[in-house]
């Protein structure tokens, strides 16, 4: 087999971590902050829930969560499954929710209380405090923990193949079974590219953020 | 007439009295000195005229208005406590500008803020944002800032720092300004343009209250003085008087220290 089909064949596969990779960024951060304000919220229920939330996604390997989410369901009313690759999203969603609701929260924290004072004696509204004074310093202070998550997020995709979800680790073994060993390692290539460019962007959003201490 | 009526506040912390039975009136125009060691309850009481802390008892009236009341729960509704602070203004000790706005951002973001509120906002949206501009930059220029308006809070002194937080808190132009120590943070050689900024607000007739360390400045700018130790008010009155001819020997004794201790 030439390179480029192992190429192509490697790089479609690829696509589907990259869908994994976009649809948890984009929606484990929202649900992030929201589970961050939960935590912090002084309604104990609520906080108590949201931390155990926390406790349990923090604390359980992310391959036992993605066969939960994926098996439970058609466990539970047979013939109900989620497909594979909404199982898979799903569960990493949930997953890094959780951890970006503790960046979050450390990002939040860290800002000195005497911003909000200084925006709730100018006669400003809790949200606007929130949006226009604590937001882009919290933003300019979890860009790099946020970054190690992000790359973290990539790699952590081809844990997906344990649902059968067919990523490019699982393509590159299915070479090896055909006595093809240079692909697995040749998708190594593809992260370090996808890395590369997610690094690039990290740090000129570092640098735009530089203007102000 | 009193512009602030303050009638037996007090607050603790846990079981300790931060402020007891503490009153005291301030006539509008006037400046109000609060002096005093540290613990001794005047930052805590500033912050309670501005809402940062809720007093356990006592009244606070504005204009003979009721603004606070410990035992009525109805005068610490949240909404109405936005609208309340207004008639405060703040001065941090360490300025607490906006780090990511320039002095202009800093000085305007409040009003352009409150003005979405207004019915006209949207009608009028550029002429409003263009007024909070104008009157921004007259306020900074007063501070004598003028050429620093596009500068981030990092990049200037803890001086320049401090006289843009002054020319926010007068943007939303309050019936009275509050300064927390608003030297402390600085180098001795930047606290004079800071005190000289304060000076001619009074000058102006500006309606004040600062809790102070500068015993000098106090004596000379302030019209009353208060002395306050562990959280009560022990002394009162003109300020030359309670300065230079202290009636209670507590007070004696802490002017005494603070003459010993100046370099």
């Amino acid at each position: 087999m030439s390179f480029q089909t192992v190429n192509l064949l490697l790089g479609k596969s690829f696509v589907l971590n990259c869908e994994i990779f976009f649809v948890t960024l984009l929606l484990s951060l929202p649900l992030g902050l929201l589970v961050c304000l939960g935590t912090m919220s002084r309604f104990r229920p609520l906080s108590g829930l949201t931390k155990l939330y926390v406790y349990l996604m923090r604390s359980t390997p992310l391959m036992l969560q993605l066969a939960i989410v994926y098996y439970l369901p058609g466990i539970l009313s047979p013939g109900h499954m989620l497909p594979r690759l909404t199982a898979a999203c799903l569960a990493f969603v949930l997953n890094y929710a959780a951890y970006f609701s503790e960046i979050f929260r450390g990002g939040i924290q860290s800002v000195p209380r005497g911003q909000q004072e200084a925006g709730a004696v100018l006669g400003m509204t809790k949200p606007q405090v929130f949006f226009h004074v604590t937001l882009l310093q919290v933003i300019k202070r979890i860009v790099p923990p946020m970054g190690n998550e992000v790359i973290t997020l990539i790699k952590d995709t081809s844990l997906a193949n344990f649902i059968m979800v067919k990523e490019i680790i699982a393509m590159a073994k299915e070479f090896g079974n055909k006595s093809m060993i240079w692909p697995l390692f040749y998708a190594g290539v593809f992260f370090l590219v996808f890395n590369g460019l997610v690094s690039l962007g990290l740090e000129r959003l570092e640098k735009r953020l530089d203007y102000f201490k | 007439m009193a512009i602030l009526e303050v009638q037996h506040i007090g607050k603790r912390f846990g079981a300790t009295h931060v402020l007891e039975d503490v009153s005291f009136q301030l006539e509008q125009g006037q400046a109000l000195a609060i002096i005093g060691s540290s613990g001794s309850g005047k930052t805590t009481l500033l912050r309670c005229l501005n809402f940062l802390e809720t007093p356990d008892q006592g009244k606070i009236l504005v204009k003979d208005r009721v603004l606070f009341d410990a035992a009525d729960l109805s005068t610490q509704r949240e909404s109405e406590i936005r609208k309340k602070r207004l008639h405060f203004g703040m001065v941090f000790q360490s300025f607490n500008l906006f780090p990511q706005y320039t002095a202009l951002e800093n000085v305007t973001l409040a009003c352009k803020l409150q003005a979405r509120e207004q019915p006209d906002y949207k009608a009028n949206k550029k002429q409003l944002l263009a007024d909070i501009d104008a009157r921004g930059r007259a306020l900074l220029d007063r501070m004598g800032l003028s050429d620093r308006t596009g500068h981030y809070p990092h990049q200037l002194s803890g001086g320049q720092q401090q006289r843009i937080a002054i020319a926010r808190a007068l943007a939303m132009q309050p019936d009275i300004l509050c300064f927390d120590e608003p030297t402390s943070a600085l180098d001795p050689e930047l606290t004079g343009e800071v005190l000289k900024v304060i000076r001619s607000l009074a000058d102006q007739n500006t309606t004040m209250i600062i809790v102070t360390h500068e015993m000098a400045f106090a004596r000379d700018v302030a019209d009353q003085v208060i002395f306050m130790d562990e959280g009560v008010i022990v002394e009162q009155g003109p300020a030359r008087q309670v300065i230079e001819h202290p009636a209670q020997a507590r007070t004696r004794q802490f002017l005494t220290r603070y003459e010993e201790n100046r370099p």
